[in-house]
């Protein structure tokens, strides 16, 4: 349980962190909550040269609504998500998918920014990022860009962060009126990091589905938006027939995981369940 | 007035580990200490062609790096194990050596090869990926059965087909293969009991340390017996003087069976340190306690049960693999046989029975006891057979176990139940924990739940299971006609201090379970004087005479009968100088609450008055010794028998076949109880690690021998919300042959609990019809394809 | 290269050079002599090292020391109050939380966090704080008991003075 030596700087503001990337390049890394980071290197799985905290930098931690979007600063910890009222008013599984990181230790130090950045297939915030519409912000020696959600985990552990690029924040448009979400996870019961985690955002006009988002994480290398369900629910009654017709087929065109505890063929299954589950406790 | 026996005492030895201030190997800090790193092979079975460590000699702080050649040069013996099973055909078994460190091949991932010591921690991993190692990898296997057939690659060229050994207890196999024939039905499993890694939240730590000036050499072990360590340190591996040999056991951070064992570790720490005459510390990470602690059970078993008409049992038929790992540990032989065989008659007057037991070599790090072992495996055969036969026979499973129980017995009146592998049963009455549990669940009340629950398509499930183990090892004699190679006695000081306070040194040792407090409550009730009064020592062999540990639910029942036995001298003793001092014969004494009283008089002297006037002998009885101070050596008449009822009730997801433990009910008997809080929480320990083995835990090696799941990331520990509250309760049947009539506590939660929860689930998932076995862990996937299919 | 760090630990200022690769629980345990810090695994997932960072519980070996710098650190040693234990360290003997002892300090930890922000829970609750927790002792029985019987006694004065 010792890590590489490495060299350690506190990043004063997002700008000196972007220098400080710039001048040690490839050797550097960016540390957050260090709740991904550090459990490597201390396995010895990564070995930067360089740290460049940012946890203190008070310009990434903030929950704000901004706009017709709710933005969350990249510092924000789990546990700011979980417990901030303006991200449950915005979408419940929000604080309910924070709620299902890790544990308490955990969730007071890792933040939303890291766990997006690290772009573990497993995580939770991917799926729920995916189904809330979020863009995510990033910053570089060139300037600033945002890309959606649904395009920005590209495969296993991998982004379209570019190197030197720091992820600064996610805006989430504020959905319109009767829309209701839900996140629900099957845990890999040793990590409790999900083998299946379903995100699901609907908004139901006059009965019918008018708009409907999952995000599925755990299932494939990467985070997706499930379009089958998507196509099969807009405009139908939020009813459970449609549902379980619905989430057949998900995640069949991804590049589905398997391990010791959950094999290709019960993975899919579980993303079906818990799409379900996660529609099912959004509509009903 | 003192009486503490019986009492929910708090535990005196909480306030240091509340506070902080536990003192665990890890702790300890000694002037001018190294710190070692051991370098692992990475291959379950691989030739060291060539180890370079030229590079890595040069870092920073590196003191000396140390490879299997140079441990082999040193004409040092290897690790040694503890018990001889031989061959049927009376061949000796096979007991390939352990070297500290192997200088040919590695036979498992994790077989340490070189050990780099440094300054600091740091600098000592630094330098091991420093070290060059030419490997060539060779075929590995790592199943017990698989290992055993032809053309399977060899862990020791001297133990063809990989058999340690082969053993056969019991009737004659003719004779069971002839009751087998008389059957109505015949219930047959074929299962893995599987490979579970004990866990104990402290890895282990060692501190060699070798003082050239006056010779000693001192060993802190995360031991549960610090005396067997520094025998087997001693007398087989390092050939140093055990008269200058100190091994201590601190605080331990749980043991669970796995600190019983003398690990490589321990020696290779003394023998780097009388090398460099500076102490030299070594702590597991949790990565490496994975791949090097002794794991438990990995049994592969093919178990027949026949019954008659009625559901009576007429034979049990058992034919099982162990899995050894790639080295004999400490008590590795004596588990899958003495341990197991010898408790397949469970609580049932089955007439015939036949085991027979092979024990294999394989790629895999060593097995050996952990909570319960071998007594779990034998249990979990014969209970998951009992509700297998129940539902195949369509007969209730409660009712199948309470028509075959052994008719109770007390062990005094009655005589002790001889059964038909080898052991006798102290006392016992198994109808009354049954009855008692079934009680508990509300039995009829749960089918009917069962049945509306079931219509609603929710699958709720109730299991079963009793058992008995054998405790308190062990008789000296019979340990050793059966393969011991040490007695199995304890050792038991009493030290009245000349102010009347009390000094107990006991060669068991606490490592979670209490002794502090349960043998100061012995103490202070039988010589009458407050609990504060009372110290318990353990743990250095420097100031307990002599020990053999804390395992096998031993140390009340055999420890705590040692002590007891020096108090006797010490009353007898005490009697003497009262009598001389109150001018009566010692025949008018009485000795109660602390004082002796001439009988029918208020004439008395108190306990402490007797102590001083011991100690300073002005006015003393003509012949007697001055002092108090009595050690005793006991070794148990026989084993104790605990037993008990455990029932869990199980809700598992439809969609999903992940299971919910929603209640467990435990009844045992564990004889007579000192202090329930204490014996309360053995069983909670025990029952949460057996739940662990039925629904989460598991080591899983490769085909190529690789450990795929050694880290809590994939291995799963089970937490606070995996488990319900607990609801116990227990009956008293004192054991008839030890002072306390105590049976012992620690293993029994761990024996009964596993085969309840897989008997609850399958019962669960009845209404898919009676289908072959499950596999432990009952993972979500495993109980979901089981409905699938 | 050795980094100079602040921070104040059981309400005392210290200062020291560590390594910036230096585990928080390493520089507890091995710089401080604070062994009541535990380290139970190499994964960041039993929780044994858990101490209180500026009031959060948090996991001390998935932490450097230099990211401490500048912060208010409680560790087990910290814990009673002028002799006094705290009402969890009370509850841990009362219920007998603990057998080995190993897991305690982490768990109290981790327990004093819990009821911080709910000084109320069910057992449901407690069970699910302390998901980061590992015990192989107890079965986690008598620590929920423990809990409760804490809870009890911090809430009881409080109550007093609001009837
Ligand atoms: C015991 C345990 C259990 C966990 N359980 C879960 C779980 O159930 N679900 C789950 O989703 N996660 C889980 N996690 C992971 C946890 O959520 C992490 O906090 C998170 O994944 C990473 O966030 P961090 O702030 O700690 O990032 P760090 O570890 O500091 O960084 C992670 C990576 O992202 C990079 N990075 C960090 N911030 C930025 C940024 N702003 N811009 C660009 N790159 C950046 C870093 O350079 C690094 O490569 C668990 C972790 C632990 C230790
Ligand atoms: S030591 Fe295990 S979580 Fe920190
Ligand atoms: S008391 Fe031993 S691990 Fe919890």
């Amino acid at each position: 349980m010792v890590t590489n030596k490495f060299d350690y700087i506190r990043a004063e503001s997002v700008d000196d962190a972007i220098t400080l990337m710039v001048k040690h390049g490839m050797d550097a890394k960016l540390l957050a909550g260090g709740h991904s980071l550090i459990p490597a290197m201390k396995l010895r799985l990564n070995a930067p040269g360089v740290l460049i905290d940012i946890r203190k930098i008070q310009e990434l931690r903030y929950i704000k609504k901004d706009g017709n979007k709710l933005v969350i600063g990249a510092g924000a910890t789990h546990h700011d998500i979980a417990t901030s009222e303006l991200a449950h008013q915005t979408y419940s599984m929000l604080p309910e998918a924070a709620d299902l990181i890790g544990d308490q230790q955990v969730r007071n130090i890792g933040t939303i920014g890291g766990s997006l950045a690290h772009a573990d297939p497993a995580a939770d915030w991917p799926g729920v990022m995916i189904a809330a519409g979020a863009s995510v912000h990033l910053k570089g020696p060139d300037g600033e860009r945002s890309v959606p959600a649904e395009d920005f985990f590209t495969g296993f552990y991998m982004t379209e962060l570019q190197e030197n690029e720091l992820l600064t924040a996610i805006s989430i448009p504020l959905p319109p009126e009767g829309t209701r979400s839900a996140y629900k996870k099957f845990m890999q019961p040793a990590s409790r990091f999900a083998i299946v985690g379903a995100a699901a955002a609907v908004t139901v006009k006059g009965g019918k589905i008018e708009r409907v988002k999952v995000g599925i994480n755990g299932l494939a290398d990467a985070a997706f938006a499930a379009g089958n369900i998507e196509k099969a629910l807009v405009g139908k009654e939020p009813t459970e027939a449609n549902i379980d017709a619905a989430v057949e087929g998900t995640g069949a065109d991804a590049m589905v995981m398997a391990d010791h505890f959950a094999s290709e063929e019960y993975r899919l299954h579980l993303a079906k369940v818990y799409a379900k589950r996660a529609l099912m406790a959004a509509t009903q | 007035m003192t009486n503490y026996i019986g009492k929910a005492v708090k535990r005196v030895e909480d306030k240091r580990f509340l506070t902080g201030k536990g003192r665990y190997t890890d702790d300890i800090v000694l002037p001018g200490m190294l710190y070692a790193y051991i370098v692992r092979s990475p291959y379950a079975h691989a030739k060291i062609n060539n180890i370079d460590t030229s590079r890595a000699e040069k870092m920073d702080g590196v003191v000396k790096i140390y490879t299997g050649k140079d441990i082999a040069e040193s004409g040092i013996n290897g690790i040694p194990t503890g018990w001889q099973v031989n061959f049927k055909n009376g061949d000796t078994m096979k007991e390939p050596p352990h070297p500290l460190l192997v200088a040919d091949k590695a036979r498992y991932m994790g077989d340490g090869v070189a050990v780099v010591i440094a300054e600091s921690r740091e600098e000592a991993r630094d330098a091991a990926d420093e070290i060059d190692i030419d490997w060539e990898e060779l075929p590995a296997v790592a199943s017990a059965k698989k290992a055993t057939e032809d053309g399977a690659p060899l862990v020791h060229d001297e133990a063809p087909n990989n058999k340690c050994f082969d053993w056969e207890l019991g009737n004659p196999k003719e004779e069971v293969d002839k009751a087998m024939k008389q059957a109505h039905h015949i219930t047959t499993l074929e299962f893995t009991n599987q490979r579970v890694v004990p866990n104990a939240m402290e890895t282990r730590a060692a501190i060699g340390q070798y003082e050239e000036a006056t010779g000693k050499y001192t060993l802190y072990t995360t031991s549960q017996n610090p005396h067997l360590t520094r025998l087997l340190l001693c007398a087989f591996v390092l050939g140093i003087p055990e008269h200058r040999v100190r091994v201590v056991a601190p605080d331990v951070g749980g043991g669970f069976g796995s600190k019983i064992f003398h690990y490589a570790e321990e020696a290779l720490m003394i023998w780097c340190s009388e090398r460099l005459k500076r102490p030299v510390k070594w702590t597991s990470d949790r990565s490496e306690a994975f791949m090097t602690d002794a794991h438990g059970r990995d049994h592969i078993s093919k178990a027949e049960m026949g019954f008659d008409k009625e559901g009576n049992v007429l034979a049990l038929r058992v034919k099982t693999h162990a899995n050894l790992g790639a080295y004999l540990s400490t008590f590795a032989p004596c588990v899958p046989t003495w341990l197991h065989g010898t408790l397949l008659q469970g609580l049932y007057v089955t007439p015939k029975i036949n085991v027979d037991v092979t024990g294999v070599f394989t790629n895999t790090v060593m097995v050996d006891a952990y909570r319960g072992a071998g007594r779990p495996e034998a249990t979990y055969l014969l209970e998951r057979l009992m509700d297998t036969a129940a539902l195949e026979m369509d007969m209730d499973p409660a009712e199948l176990r309470l028509k075959n129980f052994i008719p109770p017995f007390d062990g005094v009146e009655q005589p002790g139940y001889q059964t038909q592998v080898a052991l006798q049963y102290d006392s016992g009455n198994y109808h009354a924990v049954l009855k008692r549990a079934l009680e508990m669940v509300g039995y009829e009340k749960f089918r009917k739940e069962q049945a509306e629950a079931r219509k609603e398509g929710k699958l709720l499930g109730i299991g079963f299971s009793t058992y008995i183990e054998a405790c308190g090892i062990a008789p000296s004699a019979v340990v050793g006609a059966l393969g011991a190679r040490a007695g199995l006695y304890e050792v038991g000081q009493v030290r009245v201090q000349p102010t009347g306070k009390v000094s107990v040194f006991t060669g068991a040792h606490s490592h979670g379970q209490g002794h502090e407090t349960t043998f100061a409550q012995v103490v202070a009730d039988r010589l009458g004087i407050p609990l504060d009064d009372v110290e318990i020592i353990h743990g250095d062999s420097d100031s307990v005479a002599f020990g053999m540990g804390t395992y096998g639910s031993r140390s009340l029942a055999v420890g705590g009968s040692a002590i007891v036995k020096s108090l006797d001298k010490i009353i007898e003793k005490g009697a003497k100088i009262a009598a001389h001092k109150l001018e009566a014969s010692e025949e008018d004494l009485e000795f109660a609450e602390g004082k002796w009283t001439v009988k029918g008089t208020d004439k008395s002297i108190a306990f402490g008055d007797v102590a001083l006037t011991a100690y300073v002998p002005h006015d003393y009885p003509e012949g007697v010794e001055p002092g108090m101070d009595f050690s005793s050596f006991y070794d148990p008449a026989n084993f104790t028998y605990p037993y008990g009822a455990h029932v869990a009730i199980v809700e598992v997801d439809k969609d999903t076949g992940h299971t919910k433990l929603k209640r467990f009910i435990a009844v045992d008997d564990v004889g007579n109880v000192i202090n329930p809080m204490i014996v309360d929480g053995q069983i909670h320990g025990g029952l949460a690690q057996g739940i662990g083995q039925a629904l989460f835990e598991g080591a899983m090696y490769d085909e190529d021998g690789q450990l795929i799941n050694g880290s809590y990331m994939d291995y799963t520990m089970p937490r606070a919300d995996d488990l319900p509250s607990f609801e116990i309760d227990r009956t008293v049947t004192p054991c008839p042959h030890n002072p306390l009539g105590v049976k012992g506590a620690g293993e029994a939660g761990c024996i009964g609990s596993t085969p309840a929860v897989v008997n609850a689930v399958m019962d669960a998932l009845r209404p898919f019809g009676i289908k072959k076995d499950l596999e432990m862990p009952l993972t979500p996937e495993r109980v979901w394809r089981h409905m699938q299919s | 290269m050795p980094t100079k760090i602040t921070m104040t630990v059981n309400g005392q200022s210290v200062t020291k050079e560590v390594e910036a690769r230096t585990l928080l629980v390493h520089f507890l345990r091995d710089n401080l002599q604070l062994t009541g810090t535990h380290v139970g695994c190499d994964t960041s997932n039993c929780g044994a090292c858990t101490i209180l960072v500026d009031g959060n519980a948090v996991k001390s070996c998935t932490m450097l020391a230099v990211q401490a710098d500048g912060s208010e650190v409680t560790t087990i040693e910290g814990l009673s109050q002028n002799g006094e234990m705290h009402p969890l360290q009370e509850g841990f003997r009362e219920e007998h939380g603990l057998q080995c002892g190993f897991c305690t300090p982490g768990m109290i930890m981790a327990a004093v966090a819990l009821l911080d922000r709910n000084p109320n829970p069910s057992e449901q609750e407690i069970r699910e704080g302390l998901e980061g927790n590992f015990c192989r002792c107890t079965g986690y029985h008598n620590i929920v008991r423990s809990i409760q019987y804490a809870a009890k006694k911090i809430n009881e004065p409080k109550k007093a003075v609001a009837s």
